[in-house]
């Protein structure tokens, strides 16, 4: 198996960023609650790892090697822009987008999953083409977990005998925990040589 | 004398009743991932709380000088300065602990508490009262951190703070030291302080029951 | 009275953009002094640091050595490197005291269980054995693939380990001389470290000098002081 789908195989099963790495918990654990948002949440996250992983690696390649201590500032910074910049190109192109998408957009800035896949992908000297595999990689694994999330918490909600004391934060943390054991159940996909 | 204890109770505030990760469930990134044992949750704990510290001095001496319209960003940077400096500081005076850590020490820049701090709270308020809210919120992570970074390598490992606590016979639960015994180990916490408040209410209401039949 | 206040209620007036961009560019100038101030502070530590690091794992996987050098493939060739160079792909060359070569030490990484293992293992290339492996980074699982370092009977499997033909990982005991015991109930990890250094012999085997002629140890009294940038993120 090829390097390339070893790296995207891994991030979005294996190491799966959310239910491995524990990345992005706070879009996951709070904005789950519908399937059809979470599906674009997801969708926007994957564009945005997609266009930061491009950005960190011509930071990586042609600036940072004169200032690594710049590094942490620089993936903010270029983070922050590159919603903005997306925000704004969504709004003109596809305002019907935007209105779907728009108020994730923020959101997205705050969410750890992307400066830590910058970061990730930098520590573990990926070139282009790796990084980029590895952000699709990362972007749909957080996708496919909060699809989950979303479609389990969605049924439970129909489900009447819940009792109060669990209901809230401490129910998803312990549905997380079920769902993180049976993506453990990937591990070893590819070990067969 | 009102403010000195105005400001022990905004400490208070911070370690227990709105404690940021059991009550206000913040921060829950770098909680998960560096709590598979009580030593790791220790470092994160003060890597954080000295973040945290700075930055609300900082942000508590320059709010009036810092234009409303940019001032996430400003903080932002502000924070992210601390971290870059903590991260420098422990890779030269603790390397193992640094590289336990990990990548998880620039991620300190989106742990949601310490933004909420500057935002709700360092931006707003005098020096004296922030510097009390840092040190509240700060100890309410570390303890969370350490408590469950204990609980996930008691049960785990079998030891404490790298202490063996059961001997050599001890079958260790080793899920509590993978990712979903984080999970895990977090909501059963998560469910009893949710049950100490609901008995805290119920009290109260019987309590204010018994007032009003009097 | 009431007046006052609601002139004082009026509201401050916006700032100019201007103003906004000057905060931030104040913020950012003051933020990149503090930050270039602590790198230059820890620079010599971090660095020291680094390099303990280094010698400790080399010397673990090559026995009796007390000195080491850095090796860089240029242009099909073997030589001395003390400058840290992007992108680069070092192996180390192990001496003893009287200078004598006594192995290299090779990193090379691959998939395992869960995720990458980078390992770190030493090559005598006078009789093309393998002797002595270190895990450099794994994230198998506890009590059962982390035995891959954790159990100094599978560590010693590496001691003395032909590497012609590849090195294969058995369940029911070794026979030959390019097995090695899989660990019970870690097979895959097992199998993925001999994979990873197999995969570094590839590599690595048919770029080396041949025997007697390898590099020979340069005595310096410092190393020159590497001008590049450390990277407290770098693997």
């Amino acid at each position: 198996m090829g390097d390339l789908g070893w790296i995207f195989i891994s991030t979005l099963l294996i190491n799966n960023f959310v239910l491995a790495y524990f990345l992005g918990l706070c879009p996951f654990l709070g904005v789950s609650n519908k399937l059809e948002v979470s599906f674009r949440l997801g969708l926007a996250t994957i564009f945005v790892m997609v266009v930061t992983a491009l950005c960190a690696w011509i930071l990586n390649t042609y600036v940072l090697i004169y200032a690594p201590y710049l590094r942490l500032i620089s993936f903010i910074v270029v983070i922050a822009s590159v919603v903005q910049l997306i925000e704004m190109a969504i709004k003109k192109l596809s305002p019907t987008l935007f209105r779907a998408l728009g108020i994730f957009l923020p959101l997205i800035t705050t969410n750890c999953a992307i400066l830590g896949l910058a970061i990730f992908a930098t520590n573990k000297g990926y070139g282009l083409w790796e990084g980029l595999v590895y952000a699709l990689g990362a972007g749909m694994g957080f996708t496919l977990a909060i699809v989950l999330m979303a479609g389990m918490r969605q049924e439970v909600e129909k489900a009447n005998e819940m009792p109060k004391l669990i209901k809230g934060f401490a129910f998803n943390l312990i549905i997380s925990g079920i769902l993180s054991m049976a993506f453990m159940g990937f591990a070893g996909l590819f070990s067969s040589s | 004398m009102a403010k000195e204890q105005h400001a022990y109770e905004e400490f208070m505030k911070g370690l227990w009743r709105e404690n940021p990760v059991f009550v206000q469930v913040l921060g829950l990134c770098p909680l998960l991932a560096v709590t598979n044992s009580a030593i790791n949750g220790l470092a994160m704990g003060l890597a954080s709380f000295f973040v945290l510290l700075g930055s609300s001095i900082l942000v508590s001496l320059l709010k009036n000088y810092i234009p409303k319209q940019v001032r996430i960003s400003c903080f932002i940077i502000i924070i992210a300065t601390f971290v870059t400096v903590v991260d420098y500081s422990l890779a030269a005076a603790m390397p193992v602990i640094h590289k336990e850590l990990g990548a998880f020490i620039p991620l300190i820049v989106c742990n949601c508490l310490i933004l909420g701090r500057m935002e709700a709270f360092a931006s707003r308020n005098t020096l004296r009262m922030s510097i009390a809210d840092a040190f509240g919120m700060g100890a309410g992570f570390l303890f969370a951190l350490v408590a469950l970074g204990g609980a996930r390598e008691i049960l785990g490992v079998g030891e404490f703070f790298g202490l063996s606590l059961f001997g050599p016979n001890f079958e260790p639960w080793v899920i509590m030291i993978l990712p979903p015994g984080g999970f895990i180990t977090l909501g059963v916490m998560l469910l009893y302080f949710n049950w100490v408040e609901e008995r805290k209410n119920q009290i109260d209401k019987q309590l204010a029951a018994e007032d009003g039949v009097n | 009275m009431s007046e006052e206040k609601v002139e004082q209620d009026a509201g401050p007036e916006e700032p100019s953009p201007l103003r906004l961009i000057g905060t931030l560019a104040i913020a950012g100038l003051a933020s990149g002094i503090i930050i270039i101030a602590i790198y230059l502070a820890t620079f010599e530590t971090i660095k020291e640091n680094k390099a303990r690091e280094l010698r400790e794992s080399v010397f673990r996987v090559l026995p009796n050595v007390t000195k080491m050098q850095k090796l860089l493939l240029k242009e099909g060739k073997l030589v001395v490197s003390y400058e840290e160079e992007k992108g680069e792909e070092p192996i180390y060359a192990g001496y003893d005291d009287s200078g004598k070569f006594l192995g290299y030490a090779i990193p090379s990484d691959g998939p395992g269980f869960a995720d990458t293992i980078s390992v770190l293992y030493g090559y005598r290339p006078a009789d093309r054995k393998v002797i002595g492996m270190w895990i450099l980074a794994s994230r198998e699982t506890p009590g059962l693939g982390d035995k891959i370092y954790k159990d100094a009977a599978f560590v010693a499997n590496f001691d003395d380990l032909a590497i012609e033909p590849p090195i294969v990982a058995t369940k029911k005991g070794k026979t030959k001389p390019n097995e090695i015991d899989a660990i019970t109930g870690a097979t895959i990890s097992s199998v993925a470290v001999a994979r990873i250094i197999n995969k570094g012999n590839d590599y690595w085997v048919s770029k080396l000098p041949e025997p007697g002629a390898e590099p020979a140890y340069v005595e310096v009294a410092t190393p020159a002081a590497s001008s590049e940038p450390v990277d407290t993120q770098a693997p």
